[in-house]
C-alpha cells in the first residue's frame, strides 16, 4: 500500500507533551542506598519500628537478589547506587493540610499535565490522590469519601492513621522476597497510595492516583495498597508521566490489591511515562510488579492497562485466584514506538473452584519498538471447572519492530477448559482500502483502524480515561502507519 | 548430578576411543564432547527443559551399545514391521545396523541409502560436506552427546531430481540386554534439488527394556525438494528417548513431518526447522499420547530466515493417569522473512485429575508483513457430542474411547501413507478402553 | 406408554419445566407447540436424559418404568429417539459406523441378534431413500460439513434405521427451506405407524401442514396451558400465543 509507510511516519512523529520540568526546592537524600539511606527514609517518614524492620529485611535480601534477565528487553545495566532513593518538593514539614497549603507550582505542574486538584474544577465524582516524586501532594474528596468510610489517601498518612490496616495487609499478596524489585521497593517506597473500602460499601466515586516523576537522578518507588473488604466495589484509576531527560530513570513500584468476599476490584493504568527521544535516549525505565488477590469467593479484579510510555516496561498485573468462584480480568494496550520495548502480561493463577479469567491484550509495535506479551495461567489441582479464555493480538507498524508472544499454560485438573488465541499482523491492506474507497484519509482510517484494534481494552476504561486513552494512542502512534 | 553424568559419559567417550575407526571424525566430536562436558545435561532452571527434568536419566549409568548388541530373534521382526508397507527398509538393534534384515532391493539409481557407520570409515565428499552441519550442538545437550558418541545410524541421500516412490523405513529397535544401554543413532538425509522421498523413523522397543535412545536426525532440503518425514516413537514404557530433527530447507522446498509419540517413561522430541530459502514450506503435525507416569515433551522451533515462507503446525496430545505432556512451539520470523505465513495450533485432552499439560507456544517476529497465529487449547471431551452418541445407545465408556480416539485421529488422518496410518490407528486404539468396539467404528 | 405427571425440572439452578402433565400412548402424534423459552427443548432433553436437567419433582413414567433413573444409552435401547434441534458434529467418527453400532446396541438389549456388515448395509441403503439421503453423507464423520437441512434429514434417516418406539423430535423442522420440510416431513409420515409414538416439538404450525397430529399441547412459560386437536394449532396460527395465554389467564 503505498503511502502507508509516509503516514506511519507522520503519526509516530509527535513530541512527548508532559517533558516540562517544575521548579521547585526539593529534599532530595544524596545518590546511594544502604542501611542508613534506609533508616533514614523511614525516619522522614516518622514510621513505626515495625515498618522500619520489614524494609530492612527486603534490602538485606535484595541484595541476596540479581536482576531478572528472562524478559525479551535489553538495557545497560543500572547502577543502583547512582540513583536518589528519596526526593520531596521542600514544603511544610508535615506535609500541606488542604490544598491551600500545597505549592502553588506544584498545582500549576497537574493543572498542565490535565489533573487540576482544586475540588471544584474536578470531574465530578473522582478523588485524586497526586504523588509528586516520592511523596503525595494533595488528596481531594477526603472528607466525602470518609462518609462513605473509605480511606483513601497516601501510604504514609495510613501509615500514621492505619497503621494496624497497613500492618495486616502490606506485603502479603506481593511477599517483600518476590522478585529483585519488588524487594528493591519494599526497602525504600516512600509514598504511594493506600485505600480501604469497608464492608459492603460501593465506593461513591472514582478514585485515581496521578504520579509524576520531577527530579532528575531519582528513582520512584511507590507503593499501593488497596483493600475491598466483603461485598465491596471499587475502581480505581492511576496516571504516570514525567520530563524529558537524557539519562534514564528507573520506577519500581509495588501494587496489591486484596478482595474479600463478594468483592469488586476494577484497576485502571494510563501509563506515560516520559519513553526517551526518537533515538532512544532517556525514558523510564518502568519495572513495576502488580498483583491482586482474590483472596474471597465470589471476588473479582479486574486490571485494564493503557501502556504508551516508558523506555521499557516490564510489568504483569496478576491474578490470585484463591476464592471459589472468583473472577480475574486483564484488557492491555501496550504500544511501543521509536525504541521503547515492553514486556508486560498477566499471571491468572487459579486456585479456587468454578474460577474464571480472561485475558485481553493488543499489542501495537511501531519503528523500532519491542513489544512482548508474557503471561501464565495455571490451573491448580483443586480448581475444579477453571475457565480461561486468552487473546493476545499484535499489530506490527514499520518493518524495523518487533511483536513476541509468550504464552505459558500450565493445567493440573481435567475439568479445567483453557483457550489461549494470538495472531500477529500489519494492518490489512484490505481494510485500509475499504476505509479509503469510502473517502476516508488515510491517517483517519489507520487511527480508526487501531483504535477498532484496541477497542475491546478502551471499552473497560472508564469513560475519562478510555476518552484520555484513545488520544494518548493517537499521539503515540503519530505518523507511524505502516 | 550433573557433575556425576559429565563424568560418566566422558568416561565412556574414553572406554570406546579404543574402537573409534573415524579419525576424520575425531576432532568434531571431541569439540561436541568438550560442549557437553561444558554445559552438562540440561535441568529445569533452563528455559528449554523448564517442564521436563531428566534426573532419573542422568542417574542412570547407561552403558554406551556396541556390536555385541546387535541380537534379536528373527521371527520378533515381523511384529514390528509395518503390515502392507511396501517399503526400502534398515533395521538397527539397539543402535547397532543390522545387514541380515534389511531390505533395499530395487533402489533407484543414485539414491543411496545405507549405514551411516559403514561409511565413515572412507566417508564420500557429501557425507564429509553435510555430516555435523545442520545439527546444532551448541544449544542441544543431547545433540553434541550423540555427535561426541556417533558411530551409526542411516545415511539417505537423493540426487538432484530423483524420485523415490517407496518409502525409506528406519527400523530402531531395543531390546532387553544384559546391561543397561544407551544407543546414539545418527540420521544424516541429503535431498538433492527437486528431489522427492517419504522417510520413515520408527523407535520400537520390546520385552518392558530399559534403555536410553539419544537419536538425531540431520536433514537438508534442497531447492524444490520434498520429504515426508515420519517419526513414529513407542519406545518400552522403562526407556528414555530424546530426539532431535535439526533439518534445512532451501528455496522452494518443502518437508512435512508426522510426529507421533506412544511410548517411553520419559521423551523429549525437539524439531528445529530452518526455513532458508525464499517460498519454502514447513508443515508439523504431531500427536502425543500419555498414561500411567509417562512424561512426553514436544519442542518445536520453527526459523523463518527468507521471505514468502510458509509454515504450518497442528500437534494434539492426550494426557490419561499421572502422565505430563508438554509442548513448546516456538515461531520466529525473521527480519527479512517477509510475507511469513506461519500458524500453529496446539490442543490437549486432560482425562485424568492425575494428568498435568504444560503449553507453551510461542511467536517472535521481526517483520512486519506476515501473518502469524497461534492459538493453545486444554480441555475435555465435548458434552455435547457425548450426549449425542450416548442418546444413539453407545455405552458411556465406549462413546468416552470414541471421541478420545476420534481427537487423537485428526493427526493421524493427516497421513498420507495407507499402512502406516492404519497401523497407527491400531495403536492407539489400543491404549482405550472398549478398543475392540471402538475398532468397528474406524 | 408415556405417562409423566407434575414434572418440574431445573437447568442450572433455574426451574423451567413448572409442572407438566401429559400422556402419550402408542400409535399417536403429539404436537408440542410454544413460544421460544417455554421450556419445549427442555422437556426433550429431560426425556432423552441429557446431564445438567435435573427433575425436581414429578415422574415419567415410560412402558411402566421409572425413566428418571435410566441412563441416556439405556432410555435410547429401550426405544426413545430424540432428533436433536442442533446436531453435533463429531470429526473422526463414521457416520455409518456410528448407526451401526447403535443399531446393534438396540438389538443387543432386544436380544435379537446383531447384523453384519452386509445386513446392515442393505437396510441402511432401504433406508436411506425415507428422506433421499446422498450416498456421499453416509461415508462422512457425524453431521461433519453437513448443511443445517442435510443434519436433520441425517437425524430423521437415523430414526428410520433405529425404528424407535417413542421418537422426539425437537425443532425438527426448524432452519429447512420449503423443499427440505416436505423431505423431512414425508420422512416422518412413512415412519408413523401404529407402534410408533412420535411427539414433535415446535414453535410454528408449518410442519403440522405436512404431519397432521391428533393431540396439540401449548406450552407456555413451562406448563400445558391448553390441549386439543390439529384446529388448536391453526387457531394459534391466526392469533398467536398471546391468545391462548390471555385466554388461560381469563379462565
Amino acid at each position: 500500500m503505498p503511502g502507508q509507510n509516509e503516514q506511519v511516519e507522520n503519526l509516530v512523529k509527535t513530541e512527548y507533551e508532559h517533558g516540562f520540568v517544575t521548579d521547585v526546592d526539593t529534599d532530595t537524600v544524596a545518590p546511594g542506598l544502604n542501611e542508613d539511606v534506609i533508616r533514614l527514609i523511614s525516619n522522614k517518614k516518622g514510621e513505626p519500628e515495625w515498618l522500619l524492620e520489614w524494609r530492612l529485611k527486603a534490602y538485606r535480601h535484595w541484595l541476596k537478589m540479581t536482576e531478572p534477565r528472562w524478559a525479551h528487553v535489553h538495557h545497560e545495566p543500572i547502577n543502583y547506587q547512582s540513583i536518589s532513593y528519596y526526593s520531596a518538593p521542600k514544603s511544610k514539614k508535615t506535609g500541606p493540610k488542604n490544598l491551600d497549603e500545597v505549592d502553588p507550582k506544584l498545582l500549576e505542574t497537574y493543572a498542565k499535565l490535565g489533573i487540576p486538584l482544586q475540588e471544584q474544577k474536578m470531574l465530578a465524582g473522582v478523588a485524586v490522590d497526586a504523588v509528586f516524586d516520592s511523596v503525595s501532594v494533595a488528596t481531594t474528596f477526603k472528607e466525602k469519601l470518609a462518609e462513605a468510610g473509605v480511606i483513601f489517601g497516601s501510604f504514609s498518612e495510613a501509615v500514621q492513621n492505619h497503621p494496624d490496616l497497613v500492618r495486616q495487609y502490606l506485603g502479603t499478596v506481593v511477599p517483600t522476597s518476590d522478585n529483585f524489585f519488588a524487594a528493591l521497593n519494599s526497602a525504600v517506597f516512600t509514598d504511594g497510595s493506600f485505600c480501604y473500602v469497608p464492608k459492603g460499601v460501593r465506593c461513591p466515586m472514582e478514585l485515581s492516583t496521578y504520579f509524576r516523576i520531577n527530579a532528575s537522578n531519582t528513582g520512584q518507588f511507590e507503593r499501593t495498597l488497596i483493600i475491598a473488604d466483603e461485598g465491596s466495589y471499587v475502581s480505581y484509576l492511576e496516571g504516570c508521566t514525567a520530563p524529558m531527560r537524557d539519562e534514564n530513570q528507573l520506577h519500581a513500584a509495588v501494587v496489591e490489591l486484596i478482595a474479600l468476599e463478594n468483592a469488586r476490584i476494577k484497576y485502571s493504568t494510563v501509563q506515560n511515562w516520559y519513553p526517551g527521544d526518537e533515538n532512544g535516549k532517556g525514558g523510564i525505565y518502568n519495572f513495576v510488579t502488580k498483583r491482586g488477590d482474590c483472596r474471597g469467593n465470589h471476588s473479582r479484579i479486574s486490571w485494564t492497562q493503557v501502556e504508551t510510555g516508558s523506555a521499557i516496561t516490564w510489568k504483569y498485573p496478576s491474578c490470585i485466584l484463591r476464592g471459589d468462584h472468583s473472577v480475574g480480568e486483564f484488557y492491555s494496550v501496550a504500544v511501543t514506538n521509536n525504541y521503547q520495548q515492553a514486556d508486560t502480561g498477566t499471571k491468572m493463577i487459579h486456585i479456587g473452584k468454578n474460577t474464571k479469567s480472561t485475558i485481553i491484550s493488543k499489542g501495537i509495535s511501531a519503528r523500532h519498538g519491542q513489544n512482548a506479551y508474557r503471561g501464565l495461567v495455571r490451573i491448580g489441582k483443586g480448581a475444579e471447572n477453571a475457565r480461561n479464555y486468552t487473546r493476545c493480538d499484535s499489530l506490527l507498524m514499520g518493518d524495523q519492530c518487533g511483536a513476541h508472544t509468550f504464552p505459558y499454560i500450565e493445567t493440573r485438573n481435567s475439568s479445567a477448559k483453557v483457550e489461549h488465541e494470538a495472531t500477529t499482523s500489519k494492518i490489512s491492506d484490505d481494510q485500509l482500502f475499504y476505509c479509503l474507497q469510502r473517502g476516508i484519509s488515510e491517517e483517519d482510517a489507520v487511527n480508526m483502524i487501531v483504535n477498532g484494534f484496541c477497542k475491546e481494552v478502551f471499552r473497560e476504561l472508564p469513560m475519562e480515561f478510555a476518552v484520555e486513552a484513545q488520544k494518548l494512542l493517537g499521539i503515540t502512534l503519530e505518523g507511524a502507519i505502516g | 548430578m550433573n557433575g556425576t553424568a559429565i563424568h560418566h559419559y566422558l568416561a565412556e567417550y574414553h572406554r570406546r576411543e579404543a574402537s573409534n575407526n573415524t579419525p576424520w571424525l575425531q576432532e568434531q566430536g571431541l569439540a561436541a564432547l568438550e560442549k557437553f562436558r561444558n554445559n552438562g545435561l540440561p535441568t529445569t532452571r533452563q528455559e528449554n527443559w523448564k517442564y521436563t527434568d531428566i534426573g532419573a536419566l542422568a542417574r542412570t549409568g547407561f552403558i554406551t551399545a556396541d556390536a555385541r548388541h546387535n541380537t534379536i530373534e528373527h521371527h520378533r521382526l515381523d511384529a514390528v514391521r509395518i503390515k502392507g508397507l511396501d517399503c526400502y527398509e534398515l533395521i538397527f538393534i539397539n543402535g547397532q545396523f543390522s545387514p541380515t534384515h534389511t531390505r533395499l532391493e530395487g533402489l533407484p539409481a543414485g539414491v543411496m541409502v545405507e549405514s551411516l557407520g559403514r561409511s565413515l570409515p572412507n566417508p564420500s565428499a557429501t557425507v564429509r560436506e553435510h555430516l555435523n552441519r545442520y545439527a546444532d550442538n551448541d544449544n542441544y545437550a543431547f545433540t553434541a552427546l550423540n555427535t561426541a558418541f556417533l558411530t551409526d545410524g542411516t545415511l539417505l541421500v537423493i540426487p538432484a531430481n530423483a524420485v523415490i516412490e517407496k518409502p525409506v523405513n528406519l527400523l530402531y529397535i531395543s531390546n532387553r540386554q544384559d546391561q543397561t544401554l544407551v544407543s546414539h543413532p545418527r540420521n544424516l538425509v541429503i535431498l538433492g534439488a527437486n528431489s522427492r522421498a517419504t522417510l520413515i523413523e520408527s523407535y520400537i522397543g520390546l520385552d518392558k527394556a530399559e534403555y536410553f535412545t539419544n537419536t538425531v536426525t540431520e536433514i537438508l532440503a534442497g531447492e524444490g525438494a520434498s520429504l515426508e518425514h515420519y517419526k513414529i516413537q513407542q519406545e518400552s514404557e522403562r526407556s528414555f528417548h530424546i530426539g532431535s530433527t535439526h533439518v534445512t530447507q532451501q528455496k522452494d522446498s518443502r518437508y512435512v513431518s508426522h510426529s507421533i509419540s506412544l511410548g517411553g517413561a520419559l521423551v523429549r522430541n525437539d524439531i528445529t526447522a530452518t526455513l532458508g530459502g525464499n517460498g519454502s514450506e514447513t508443515i508439523l503435525n504431531g500427536l502425543y499420547m500419555a498414561g500411567d507416569r509417562q512424561h512426553v515433551d514436544n519442542h518445536t522451533l520453527v526459523n523463518h530466515l527468507q521471505p514468502n515462507t510458509r509454515s504450518e503446525e497442528y500437534y494434539r496430545g492426550v494426557l490419561d493417569g499421572h502422565a505430563r505432556g508438554v509442548f513448546n512451539g516456538k515461531i520466529i520470523v525473521h527480519k527479512n522473512a517477509q510475507k511469513t505465513d506461519a500458524r500453529q495450533s496446539n490442543a490437549n485432552l486432560l482425562l485424568s485429575d492425575n494428568a498435568e499439560v504444560d503449553t507453551k507456544p510461542e511467536l517472535e517476529i521481526y517483520a512486519n508483513d506476515v501473518k502469524c497465529s497461534h492459538g493453545a487449547t486444554v480441555g475435555q471431551l465435548d458434552e455435547n457430542m457425548l450426549f449425542y452418541l450416548r442418546s444413539r445407545a453407545i455405552d458411556e465408556e465406549t462413546a468416552r474411547s470414541l471421541l478420545t480416539y476420534a481427537f487423537a485421529d485428526d493427526v493421524i488422518r493427516r497421513i498420507t501413507l495407507q499402512p502406516v496410518r492404519d497401523r497407527l490407528e491400531y495403536s492407539v486404539i489400543g491404549r482405550l478402553p472398549d478398543a475392540s468396539l471402538i475398532r468397528e467404528f474406524v | 406408554m408415556l405417562q409423566i405427571k407434575n414434572l418440574h425440572a431445573t437447568v442450572d439452578g433455574k426451574e423451567i419445566l413448572k409442572g407438566i402433565d401429559l400422556a402419550v400412548n402408542t400409535g399417536e402424534v403429539h404436537a408440542i407447540m410454544g413460544p421460544n423459552g417455554s421450556g419445549k427443548s427442555t422437556l426433550a432433553n429431560v426425556l432423552a436424559g441429557r446431564d445438567g436437567y435435573e427433575i425436581t419433582q414429578g415422574t415419567i413414567l415410560y412402558n411402566g418404568q421409572d425413566l428418571s433413573k435410566m441412563a441416556p444409552e439405556i432410555r435410547a435401547r429401550e426405544g426413545i429417539f430424540l432428533a436433536f434441534q442442533y446436531p453435533v458434529e463429531i470429526p473422526g467418527v463414521n457416520n455409518i459406523y456410528l448407526l451401526k453400532a447403535a443399531l446393534n446396541a438396540v438389538r443387543k438389549h432386544r436380544g435379537e441378534p446383531e447384523l453384519d456388515a452386509v445386513e446392515f448395509l442393505a437396510l441402511v441403503r432401504d433406508r436411506m431413500k425415507v428422506v433421499a439421503m446422498k450416498d456421499d453423507l453416509m461415508s462422512r464423520s457425524v453431521n461433519e460439513g453437513f448443511s443445517g437441512g442435510e443434519k436433520k434429514r441425517n437425524e430423521i434417516f437415523q430414526m428410520a434405521v433405529l425404528e424407535p418406539a417413542l421418537a422426539i423430535l425437537d425443532e425438527t423442522d426448524s432452519g429447512l427451506d420449503i423443499d427440505a420440510l416436505k423431505i423431512v416431513a414425508g420422512g416422518i409420515n412413512q415412519l408413523r405407524n401404529r407402534e410408533r409414538a412420535i411427539v414433535l416439538v415446535t414453535h410454528y404450525q408449518r410442519l403440522l401442514g405436512y404431519i397432521v397430529p391428533d393431540f396439540v399441547h401449548v406450552l407456555a412459560d413451562g406448563k400445558i396451558i391448553k390441549s386439543g386437536d390439529r384446529n388448536l394449532a391453526l387457531q394459534l396460527e391466526e392469533k398467536g400465543y398471546d391468545w391462548v395465554k390471555q385466554e388461560t389467564v381469563a379462565a
